[in-house]
């Protein structure tokens, strides 16, 4: 198992590499640059500015040089920040993307899971009908109109949460309310009904109705029998999920003006800030890849007739 | 020897409620379970055997299923109308099951041990150290080598023959009075097979448990069965001891099951009898006897009523028209 660990990391750096190359060269590829301006900038500037960015060079050289810079841990300085560089950025909004992402991705699990199973336990019953549709409602409504219809309602008009904000401002804990409720919302809608779905497959299977012909009680056979293999499609879909909900976070960050990495994701792209759009890419590969990983190891854990070696 | 009733089913009725109407899976069936006997009950897929056995531990998917009539008597209780929580304490103690598919009836993802050890700590409140060396005893019993090590394995480590032990071991691990085998045998290999009805045999002498063996191998019920029961579109229809169900059989279904079966030393030239039609649609079923359309000797009343069981000899029923017109035997001996 070790060995694996071990091995399985070691795979990672080859994926890392083919993404890092691939972006590398696509970004290049998009019209437009990182110096241009709406009014012209004189040719002797725009020379110089180049040049320090080594943009003068053959692109295989400025691949060589990224390359080299990673491995020493430089992301390299970026384009249209000249005081920063992209390591900084990435460095102090990160940890609160993790923060939203994490505490979303848990309320998500929390309330799909346990609407999936008690909509599976009362199939075609009012409770079933009352979550899936809540269900719908989640997955059908988009972020960035819940995070606003939330911020009208309880802040505007009830004036029980402040607007917005983040945990370093003077409303503290309490603003992490609805950023994290409406960046929830779609994951708690997939997961309940994925859940759901699962649930009801594995509560018709033989060796359900083996435990129940043994005389067990529906809890046992629930949480014993049922939710071990019910929950491997759901644990499949958490590492692309878990992906998504970082990346997604860009609106919510917007709406209620949320200090992560989001922000910079989006605007790297406009602003073709070629490094910065880099060392986003980078961080959410690594995210996902670790994810996935993450999933990998959990599903052996799961299910016995999976082993690694 | 054989004669204290244990179980007394009489017209269970089980319908399922589905889109295109009531589907009368079990129609009036009763029965009687005696003590250590083994009971065959045989007919084709969908004829109702393993609704009715379901029905008696009322593990009848609810809803679309549901019992809507008749009484299943065990230990001066109607379990029919027993509430769920005491249904349970029967459920794996008094009367348990062991199913077809013994590849997909043991939970992939739990060891052997965790699965036999829940059944000890219900139903006999053992601890768990104890429960753990009941279930490598019952394994033993089983004919499982080196049972204290296999014990701790998942199904998947186990072949299908072994993991039919495995669910044997514990449908009687708390030496029940009735085990309801739903076509054990059926998913395995001939000499597995013969394996796993005679390891059944021998435990169930052992442990005084009465077997009702559904299956529709009639080698099987030939092999083990003392009494049959033939089931055609969810009602019986002939209810006989096994050796004279082979040498006389009453019923026309019944001589006709009997006649398809292919005899050794039979010339290949000759076609293996077959009987003609379908088995009935059971959604919405006329009040006429279920099987004329398919009947050689089909006469008017067929169509028009389902004739009552009659009895025909000593502890022989037989639901057939036949036999109500005219009390002597229509034909001795149909099958030679």
């Amino acid at each position: 198992m070790g060995k694996y660990f071990i091995r399985r990391f070691l795979g990672l750096l080859p994926t890392l590499f083919v993404i890092i190359t691939i972006s590398f060269f696509m970004i290049r590829l998009a019209p437009g640059g990182p110096f241009d301006e709406e009014k012209a900038v004189p040719q002797e500037i725009l020379v110089n500015i180049e040049k320090k960015y080594h943009m003068d060079e053959p692109i295989v050289m400025q691949y060589g040089r990224y390359l080299l810079d990673i491995l020493r841990g430089d992301l390299g300085p970026s384009f249209r920040y000249p005081d920063h560089d992209v390591n900084f950025f990435i460095v102090s909004s990160l940890p609160t993307s993790l923060l939203l992402g994490s505490m979303s991705m848990g309320l998500a699990l929390f309330l799909g899971i346990g609407s999936g199973i008690l909509c599976a336990v009362r199939q075609n019953t009012w409770v079933d009908y009352f979550f899936m549709s809540i269900a719908v409602m989640g997955i059908s409504i988009p972020l960035f109109v819940i995070g606003p219809v939330l911020m009208y309602f309880f802040a505007l008009k009830m004036h029980w949460l402040p607007t917005s904000g983040w945990v370093d401002s003077r409303a503290g804990w309490i603003t992490v309310l609805m950023p994290v409720v409406t960046l929830a919302s779609y994951y708690f809608a997939y997961l309940a009904r994925l859940s759901r779905a699962s649930i009801i497959e594995t509560l018709r299977s033989d060796y359900v109705r083996t435990a129940r012909a043994k005389g067990l009680s529906g809890p046992v056979i629930m949480f014993k029998h049922v939710l071990k293999g019910a929950m491997l499609p759901v644990v499949s879909y958490l590492g692309p999920a878990f992906a998504a909900i970082m990346t997604g976070s860009v609106v919510v960050e917007q709406i209620f003006r949320v200090p992560g990495l989001g922000k910079f994701f989006v605007q790297s792209a406009f602003n073709r800030d070629y490094t910065l759009i880099m060392g986003t890419v980078i961080v959410y590969s690594i995210i996902l890849i670790i994810m996935n990983f993450i999933v990998d190891i959990v599903y052996s854990f799961l299910d016995p007739r999976i082993t690694y070696k | 020897m054989k004669d204290e009733t244990i179980l007394r089913v009489k017209g269970l009725q089980t319908h399922f409620k589905t889109d295109d109407g009531i589907v009368q899976a079990v129609e009036d069936v009763s029965f009687e379970l005696a003590e250590k006997e083994t009971l065959g009950i045989v007919g084709e897929s969908g004829s109702g055997k393993s609704v009715t056995n379901l029905s008696l531990m009322k593990l009848i998917p609810s809803p679309p299923g549901k019992i809507v009539g008749g009484e299943v008597l065990f230990e001066g209780e109607d379990l029919v109308h027993v509430p769920e929580n005491q249904m349970r304490r029967i459920r794996g103690n008094k009367i348990s099951m062991i199913f077809q598919d013994p590849m997909t009836c043991l939970n992939p993802f739990l060891r052997i041990s965790t699965q036999m050890i829940e059944v000890f700590m219900l139903h006999q409140n053992m601890d768990k150290k104890r429960a753990h060396q009941e279930s490598i005893e019952m394994l033993k019993l089983v004919g499982i080598p080196k049972p204290e090590k296999r014990v701790d394995d998942y199904p998947h480590q186990f072949s299908g023959g072994m993991r039919q032990r495995v669910m044997i071991a514990m449908a009687l691990s708390c030496k029940p009075k009735i085990l309801i085998a739903d076509e054990p045998s059926t998913a395995l290999d001939v000499t597995i097979q013969a394996q796993i009805l005679e390891l059944m045999k021998e435990l169930s002498a052992k442990l005084n448990t009465a077997i009702i063996m559904i299956t529709h191998d009639l080698g099987v019920v030939a092999g083990i069965c003392d009494n049959v029961c033939v089931m055609y579109a969810g009602t019986i229809v002939e209810k006989a001891p096994t050796e004279e169900l082979y040498k006389t059989p009453k019923h026309p279904y019944t001589q006709g099951l009997l006649n398809s079966i292919p005899k050794l030393g039979k010339r290949r030239e000759d076609k293996l009898y077959s009987i003609e039609g379908q088995p009935p649609n059971l959604i919405n079923l006329p009040d006429c006897c279920s099987f004329y359309p398919r009947c050689e000797f089909a006469m008017e009343i067929c169509t028009k009523k389902m004739p009552e069981a009659i009895p025909v000899g000593e502890k022989r029923e037989v639901k057939c028209w036949l036999y109500h017109e005219k009390k002597e035997v229509f034909r001795d001996s149909p099958v030679a």
